[in-house]
């Protein structure tokens, strides 16, 4: 049976009308708040006099046009694309307006998390699936769910920001059609001005008053491709200058007047409480102010971050126990034992008869194992806030912005709405700021110091110690092949559930089976007659939450590391048994593609070895090669190839910068990362521990964008999951070592 | 109170000697491009200039800094036209950015110590400065450049 019969089969069996209801996302609480229709404009309540908004994205006053950014730039380049799509479509320049990211607000929920939420696999376009899709997509629409996460920044805005724009766009020819009675048709724009057919001017922001008092022409349509100036082309992202030049501040480098430092020693067994403490020593450091007991650890208040630092790690503290297994070994064996019925989290897909097909050939099995992994953004958790009898206000780079409001609300009693946010530039994220610690804690302290705005800042080792980790997994997996085939894959998982967990944590918690573990295990797109994939979900392990590419990140590596297995068995070449197997047009023409960029022609020899790896997570494929050679130092890396297909490459040069980083990231921590636990904390406190790659070790990656897909994707993450397999496979094929477990230097050297 | 030139000027502070130099100029001062990202030499994310040899600032005690010259990326001579901040901009180099002043400064003292350097010189150099978002291709295509836009003078 081919992969699109099986799709449209298991779309038939799923139907749409199942995931109208709960999807992923259970009940979120924002949900009731939400109107059905459309939701208000924010910019509507701070417009200044003579000021005029169109839409969530627009801002315009006599002084300024001003362009939001929905998302939180995390070093992704949010703060630069985003706007320039809109600047596209209203035809103003780089330098001809400012940038404000996004407060919380329904407004901009994300639309990019319909595909990945709706129970479809991504290559099926078929009409249930896109119902259901579509019936998420109004579930979103009706929660109001502000998110930055999912690879979703560019699918979510690349329409609706076009189409900000172009309403923008063409309200401001309206109104200058009304001053200067000339006909609309005859006004065009550039470069921030409407310009007059007699060629006189009128610049956007001498529009503003009038465009104010005119309906916005909700139905300006974005215009043709062919006509962009910036988009789909290579062009400068906004921040590299300021970046550059050291002048753009980050969240961490914000300052205001009477302003005191923040440092904190937290319990280490996460989430449990502080028992008792000894500050004695603390109370009479250098630059000391105050020393504050909070919900789960020690504060001190200090005249800097360094004395606040110093002051907090002199404090004797005794902490409850954890709730997880203390020691690593442990959390092992809770893992090999959740292979059972009442750890089901799903069976996600069934095709043909696997027990039938597993004996029908030669029997493959395989076990492969991936540990908990640090996010470690080089920019420590931080965050400013002050409180007063009205509220709180907090400045703080975070991806969930209704969820900081309701965090810090519930930490210290007041409403959502009593919170102001206001988000700030990332020194990276890769998951780390979409969970909470630094926004509780901040907002315990800032609320024991009312009237003084309090700096936090998580010394890198507390920021280790408190780091809620990738999921940890365990995969079994059986396989067999006849004649050069294979005829059956049986694949479970058993895994901790970053999704479910980073849910209970935003306060909408989930019964469903965590879909992020079907990332990788079920979406395999090869044709295999006999196949199943199941997830079991463990119980009682580390909290886990999301991580650059979450689930796949580790079924990747499992399932592709073991297709390669499979093939090996049967004597088929990697790439080219792929490029036979897999069953979607497009998904075969980025692995051909792939063939081509890296001249594909099977084994190197001496001591040379290339390995291929092909995962599609969050909807966009991406098929990776890795060539090694074994040296006598250790494996050395010597170069990648990556070809991704995205629909439509909208920034070219961030693109290509994008896709190597998230390479980067699969290698260096497949490498030689893992975050294990002794007496109930992370042992790995800082990047000597936890390193990832450096320069030394980074090959030549060669990238390859596609426009196949049929929708537009993202980048952010798809990058990451195919890296790990294709090195595991590279290495197999260069020294004969098959590597089933990362951090791979556990294993073999690395020069 | 210890007395230090940051970027051209006098400044004194009323801290302990054994603060680092990055807490003094962040947290006292207010130079906030010397970033924090672990305090203990594994990342770089701090390097400044200490009399013009490239140090981490989270390492060097403000005792020992006392009297001496520190500059930062903001007090770079001839800022706009300096070849490797050049270089940075034209191959776009940052991602979220945070490491790069570090970076930078790393660099401009690698293109001091070897004007043309290889991609192992830049590997042994440049080892010490961490890049989360993986910009390591950038990074060298950017020295290089920057390396030839000098040579060229």
């Amino acid at each position: 049976m081919g992969v699109m019969q099986n799709l449209s089969r298991r779309a038939f069996i799923v139907g749409s009308a199942a995931v109208a209801g709960g999807i992923a996302f259970g009940s979120y609480s924002h949900a009731e708040k939400a109107v059905a229709t459309a939701h208000s404009n924010p910019l509507a309540a701070g417009l200044g006099p003579n000021s005029v908004t169109f839409n969530p994205w627009v801002e315009i006053s006599p002084e300024k046009i001003t362009l939001i950014a929905q998302h939180a730039d995390i070093g992704q380049g949010v703060g630069s694309v985003q706007p320039i799509m809109i600047a596209e479509e209203m035809d103003l320049d780089p330098g001809q307006f400012e940038i404000r990211f996004a407060g919380p607000s329904p407004a901009y929920f994300n639309s990019g998390f319909a595909d990945e939420l709706a129970p479809f696999l991504a290559a099926d376009q078929s009409p249930a699936a896109e119902e259901a899709r579509a019936a998420t997509l109004e579930y979103l629409r009706k929660s109001g769910l502000q998110m930055t996460g999912g690879s979703s920044t560019i699918p979510d805005t690349y329409e609706k920001l076009r189409v900000a724009g172009a309403v923008a766009r063409e309200t401001l020819k309206a109104a200058a059609a009304k001053r200067s009675g000339v006909p609309i048709a005859d006004i065009r724009t550039q470069s921030g001005h409407v310009i007059l057919p007699n060629g006189s001017k009128i610049a956007y922001v001498e529009l503003a008053a009038e465009a104010a008092k005119i309906p916005p022409v909700l139905d300006a349509k974005p215009r043709d491709p062919s006509t962009w100036r910036m988009v789909g082309k290579p062009m400068m992202r906004l921040d590299v200058r300021p970046k550059v030049m050291g002048e753009l501040k980050f969240g961490i480098d914000l300052k205001m007047d009477g302003m005191l430092f923040a440092s904190v020693k937290l319990n280490p067994n996460k989430g449990q409480p502080l028992k008792s403490y000894n500050a004695s020593k603390a109370q009479s450091m250098p630059g000391v102010k105050k020393i504050l007991e909070i919900k789960n650890g020690v504060a001190v208040i200090a005249t800097n971050s360094w004395y606040a630092m110093k002051a907090v790690e002199a404090i004797d503290c005794e902490w409850a126990p954890s709730t997880y297994p203390a020691e690593q070994a442990d959390h092992w064996k809770v893992l090999e034992a959740s292979f059972k019925p009442e750890f089901l989290g799903k069976e996600w897909r069934k095709i043909g008869d696997i027990d039938a097909g597993l004996k029908d050939g030669t029997l493959v099995e395989a076990e492969y194992r991936a540990p908990y992994l640090a996010h470690q953004p080089l920019e420590p958790l931080n965050g400013i806030a002050i409180v007063s009898d009205k509220g709180m206000e907090i400045w703080v780079s975070h991806q969930s912005p209704q969820a900081v409001q309701s965090t810090a609300a519930t930490a210290i009693g007041l409403k959502p709405e009593q919170v102001t946010f206001h988000n700030q530039w990332a020194g990276g994220s890769f998951g780390h700021r979409l969970e909470f610690e630094n926004v509780r804690v901040l907002a315990e302290i800032a609320n024991q110091m009312r009237g003084t705005p309090i700096k936090l800042v998580f010394s890198r080792e507390e920021d280790f110690l408190q780091d809620i980790p990738r999921q940890i997994s365990l995969a079994r997996y059986k396989g067999s092949i006849k004649n050069r085939k294979i005829v059956a894959a049986d694949l479970k998982l058993a895994s901790t559930a970053p999704l479910k967990g980073l849910l209970e944590r935003m306060g909408a918690p989930s019964k469903d089976p965590d879909a992020q573990l079907a990332a990788g295990l079920w979406n395999v797109y090869y044709d295999i007659p006999n196949f199943r994939a199941t997830s079991y979900e463990a119980q009682g392990l580390s909290p886990c939450t999301t991580w650059r590419s979450v689930g796949a990140s580790t079924a990747g590596f499992f399932t592709e590391s073991f297709i390669d297995e499979l093939l090996h068995a049967a004597g088929v070449d990697p790439m080219k048994g792929r490029i036979e197997m897999c069953g979607v047009p497009t998904y075969r023409k980025l692995l051909e593609t792939l063939a081509q960029m890296s001249d594909w022609k099977g084994p190197l020899g001496n001591g040379r070895g290339r390995g291929v790896a092909f995962v599609e997570s969050f909807g966009t494929p991406t098929a990776e090669v890795v060539e090694v050679t074994a040296t006598d130092r250790g494996i050395r890396i010597d170069k990648v190839w990556v070809a991704v297909d995205v629909g439509k490459v909208v920034d070219p040069v961030n693109f290509e910068n994008q896709v190597q980083g998230g390479v980067i990231w699969g290698l260096g921590h497949a490498i030689n990362c893992e975050l294990t636990y002794a007496k109930g904390a992370a042992q790995q406190t800082n990047y000597n521990h936890h390193e990832a790659m450096r320069i030394y070790q980074c090959p030549v990656i060669e990238v390859r964008g596609l426009e196949n897909d049929p929708k537009v994707r993202g980048v952010g993450e798809p990058p990451v999951p195919p890296a790990a397999p294709a090195l595991a496979n590279a290495i197999f094929a260069a020294t004969g070592k098959r590597i089933r477990e990362m951090p791979f230097n556990k294993f073999i050297d690395f020069v | 109170m210890i007395e230090l030139t940051v970027n051209g000027t006098k400044h004194q502070v009323d801290v302990v000697p054994e603060m680092p130099l990055l807490w003094v100029l962040r947290d006292e001062l207010g130079v906030t491009s010397p970033k924090y990202g672990c305090g203990v030499a594994q990342c770089g994310a701090c390097t400044v200039q200490i009399n013009g040899a490239a140090v981490r600032s989270c390492q060097s005690r403000i005792g020992d800094v006392a009297g001496k010259s520190v500059t930062t990326i903001e007090g770079l001579a001839n800022r706009d036209a300096h070849p490797v901040l050049q270089a940075w901009i034209e191959h776009q180099v940052p991602q979220c950015g945070y490491c790069q002043t570090g970076q930078i400064m790393q660099a401009i003292s690698l293109l001091e110590l070897i004007p043309k350097p290889t991609d192992e010189d830049i590997d042994v150099v440049m080892s010490g400065n961490l890049c989360r978002c993986g910009t390591y291709p950038r990074i060298r295509a950017a020295i290089h450049a920057a390396a030839a836009k000098m040579g060229a003078k």
